[in-house]
């Protein structure tokens, strides 16, 4: 569509200059076969006189977003460059700004400035920089704080240099999209200006002003408005499906597909014992757009009351394989399988959101973003219970505050009413732990729960599961890179390397190098820290 | 040079009301590595931001390679910064400490040369330093997402030591990494350190990291440091009682336990 209307824009004034502008005899015609879109009071072409006056809107729209996107990015720097106190001004300043519509500020400095199409694009320019300048303040505060713009100011960097080298390009994606989206904005602001007057003035004409004269003889001639309104309605939606096509490239997410999950029907499955609680047959998770498989050919079982470990480093497909035993798999991923069963329900099939909720519980790596900040941990983790488990209110507040006692939170009926930023990363991740042994899930997914958290609180978190395992016989599925992690706590252990498993090792206490058969495995196990010391206990111990 | 490296005398840092480092000392010899160890909360990174300059000290004093940290701001801008090139700090976060629009050369050239930051001028330079840290010399050119994040790490370290600073100062670098990398990227930092006899604040949660590394070990707790001492000493007779708690939740430590 915009090529459209470059084309017209740079061919149609040199073609139909003169049909534009020539008078003929017949004024005021409506629609006839010579002039489609009828004539105006001086005879000439409405059709011929839209498509010349693409150009001349087309490039005050284009110079007003520049002077907007200049302006205010310029001023949006400029603000962070200085000192704080014009700082905090300045933001104020920016936020009254754009806290009025453009179009009125649009008119109030256009009629300050005068007529004329200058004038226009100017005031148009300046009402829009307003929204650009705090885009850029806010998107300014957030990359400065970023490390390698730290790093540089303590390099000796001089801050115009940061500016031009890390702050502008690293904001080029919304900024496009505002541009794209500010220019739909001026055009129509423009036409408007002109439709008032105060915009382009005759001899000169773009498609506010024919639409100004179209609009005063809508009554005995209304075929001449619809030249100007049609351009003007195809030339924003051109620039906002631009916009939305940028902002769509800028968010990874929009293109990908729903993640499916579905049966192999080539490998049979065996026959189960009867204590697995889950069995995992020949899973492979494939990425849709590059083809490439992220977990090949995967099997695994996991007995009643039993902690299955699984290791390896990141982009191993450990997660990946997690995410479809609790059918949380990521957009854009097909995974097929023979056989997903927990406790014999087919988690191939459609599972009833109860179901899942009641037989399956998570623990996540990162406490801080898997609580929702706006709700107190009261609220959220009671959630579950309430809606898909149909407790009451006051059996889940109970029956949480229990186990809130459980994980030794302290004063764990004041906590329900605590917001999740009141509490520690440790806090927060035995909250969810207590949450997911609220629910007497029969399994639960840990993913790397420990990883965020320091070595004494990652001792209290996997004394935690470990006790929920041999209290409640939860079994678990603990997924973790870290080797020394995962010996201490688990009964068998998977060693997963480029989405296969490399090794199974069943005898978790006598893991040594020389123990493991696979070179990988070894290779983890030498990379483990391991604190040394010389203490008498220690001594013959068998590391 | 003369005297201590680093010599922190009784140093206290408050925000606002609370304080977060109160009564800090620590002394290290040139060439030494001193390995701070401590909870989030300790404040083991505000530590780190006083050595660099970054946070203000409201008591004691702190003398960095015969620099008195303390007056850096309101001495001359130039002298403030030649101290900041003198003391380099490797971030933590591998992946929001290089600027993803910049290549790996023009981030390094930046450091060697932060007003133009040619990176033709420095080429050679660039190209030894980058090989020096295990990666290939063509990596000048290509941008940050193209890399791992222990590759990321490994250019984070070069653009700190590429300006042959007196003085590196590792806040958690391997922190998020694998511990497969991790391990990778310690025996860098050991190799390096040897090659280079720099002095080496490292700060870690882990104190398994922390005794591959260090000469001497400081624990911090509240704000204040509990023990400090050779790392033979403190791994093998800890004194203070959190020393011991940090000694056995390590899941290797024999201590260990999940009861």
């Amino acid at each position: 569509m915009l090529g459209v209307l470059v084309v017209v824009a740079v061919v149609a004034p040199l073609v139909l200059h003169d049909a534009a502008t020539g008078l003929s005899g017949d004024a005021n015609s409506g629609s006839t076969g010579a002039h489609p879109l009828g004539t105006d009071g001086l005879g000439r072409d409405m059709l011929a006189r839209t498509l010349v006056a693409t150009r001349q809107t087309l490039i005050a729209a284009t110079l007003s977003t520049a002077l907007a996107a200049v302006l205010g990015i310029g001023l949006g720097v400029a603000t962070w460059l200085a000192p704080r106190r014009v700082r905090e001004v300045g933001l104020r300043l920016i936020e009254f700004w754009v806290s009025y519509p453009t179009l009125l500020v649009a008119i109030i400095v256009a009629a300050v400035l005068g007529q004329g199409l200058g004038p226009a694009v100017v005031a148009i320019g300046i009402a829009n920089a307003g929204g650009f300048a705090r885009l850029t303040a806010n998107l300014v505060a957030g990359l400065a704080a970023r490390e390698y713009v730290v790093t540089a100011r303590l390099m000796g960097v001089p801050p115009g240099r940061i500016a031009v080298r890390h702050l502008i390009p690293n904001m080029a994606e919304p900024q496009l999209i505002l541009v794209a989206q500010a220019f739909a904005g001026a055009l129509v602001e423009l036409s408007g200006l002109s439709f008032i007057g105060l915009g382009a003035q005759s001899p000169a004409f773009d498609w506010g002003a024919l639409l100004n004269e179209g609009a005063s003889k809508i009554y005995t001639n209304p075929v001449l408005i619809v030249g100007p309104s049609v351009a003007l309605v195809f030339a924003s939606l051109a620039a906002l499906f631009v916009g939305d096509g940028l902002a769509a490239a800028a968010n990874p997410r929009t293109n990908t597909s729903r993640s499916r999950l579905v049966r192999r029907a080539d490998a049979a499955a065996e026959p189960l014992e009867a204590d697995v609680l889950l069995a995992v047959d020949h899973l492979t998770v494939r990425h849709d757009a590059s083809g490439r498989d992220l977990v090949s050919d995967v099997s695994l079982r996991i007995r009643r009351g039993e902690i299955l470990g699984i290791v390896g480093e990141s982009g191993s497909g450990k997660s990946v394989t997690a995410s479809v035993v609790s059918k949380l798999l990521a957009e854009g991923l097909t995974a097929t399988a023979a056989r997903v069963e927990l406790s014999g329900a087919d988690l191939l099939g459609r599972v009833p959101g109860p179901e899942l909720a009641r037989r399956v519980a998570m623990v996540y790596q990162d406490p801080g973003t898997a609580l929702n900040p706006a709700l107190t941990l009261g609220n959220q983790l009671t959630d579950v219970l309430t809606s898909t488990l149909g407790s009451s209110r006051r059996d889940a507040r109970e029956n949480l505050v229990g186990h809130f006692r459980d994980v030794l939170l302290t004063d764990p009926e004041g906590r329900m009413r605590q917001y999740p930023h009141q509490l520690s990363g440790g806090m927060k991740q035995r909250a969810m732990i207590a949450s997911a042994m609220s629910t007497r899930a029969e399994l639960l997914v840990a993913d790397e729960p420990t990883t965020a958290l320091d070595v004494t609180v990652q001792r209290e978190v996997l004394g935690l599961i470990k006790r929920m395992n041999t209290t409640a016989g939860t079994s678990v599925l603990f997924i973790s890179h870290d080797l020394g992690v995962v010996r201490a706590l688990c009964d068998r252990v998977l060693v997963m390397k480029d989405g296969r498993i490399v090794e199974t090792i069943d005898d978790v206490a006598h893991m040594t190098t020389e123990a493991v058969r696979h070179p990988y495995t070894r290779q983890l196990l030498a990379a483990t820290p391991v604190v040394h010391t010389s203490r008498p206990e220690v001594e013959g111990a068998d590391r | 040079m003369s005297g201590p490296m680093i010599d922190v005398v009784d140093l206290g840092v408050s925000f606002g009301s609370t304080r977060v480092l109160h009564d800090v000392s620590l002394r290290l010899e040139t060439g030494q590595t001193v390995g701070v160890v401590g909870e989030s909360g300790s404040g083991k990174s505000t530590l780190a931001k006083v050595l660099v300059g970054i946070v203000e000290p409201d008591a004691g004093e702190v003398v960095v390679a015969n620099t008195d940290v303390r007056r850096l701001g309101r001495r001359s801008r130039r002298a403030a910064q030649d101290y900041r090139r003198r003391v380099q700090m490797v971030p933590q976060d591998p992946f929001s400490s290089l600027s993803p629009r910049r290549t790996i050369g023009q981030t390094l050239a930046e450091a060697l040369d932060p007003a133009r930051a040619s990176v033709r001028r420095h080429e050679d330079r660039i190209a030894a330093w980058l090989e020096r840290v295990g990666l290939p010399a063509d990596a000048m050119g290509r941008y940050p997402h193209e890399f791992s994040g222990g590759q990321r790490q490994r250019v984070a370290i070069a653009r700190s030591l590429i300006v042959e600073p007196s003085v590196v100062i590792a806040d958690e670098i391997t922190s998020a990494l694998d511990v497969s990398v991790q391990a990778q990227i310690l025996d860098l930092i050991a190799e390096i350190k040897a090659g280079l006899g720099l002095t080496m604040v490292f700060i870690s949660h882990n104190l398994a990291v922390v005794q591959r590394v260090s000469d001497v070990v400081a624990v911090m707790y509240r704000g204040e440091v509990v023990e400090a001492g050779p790392v033979e000493q403190i791994y093998a007779d800890p004194r203070h009682w959190y020393t011991r708690q940090l000694l056995d939740a390590d899941p290797g430590a024999p201590g260990f336990s999940l009861g």
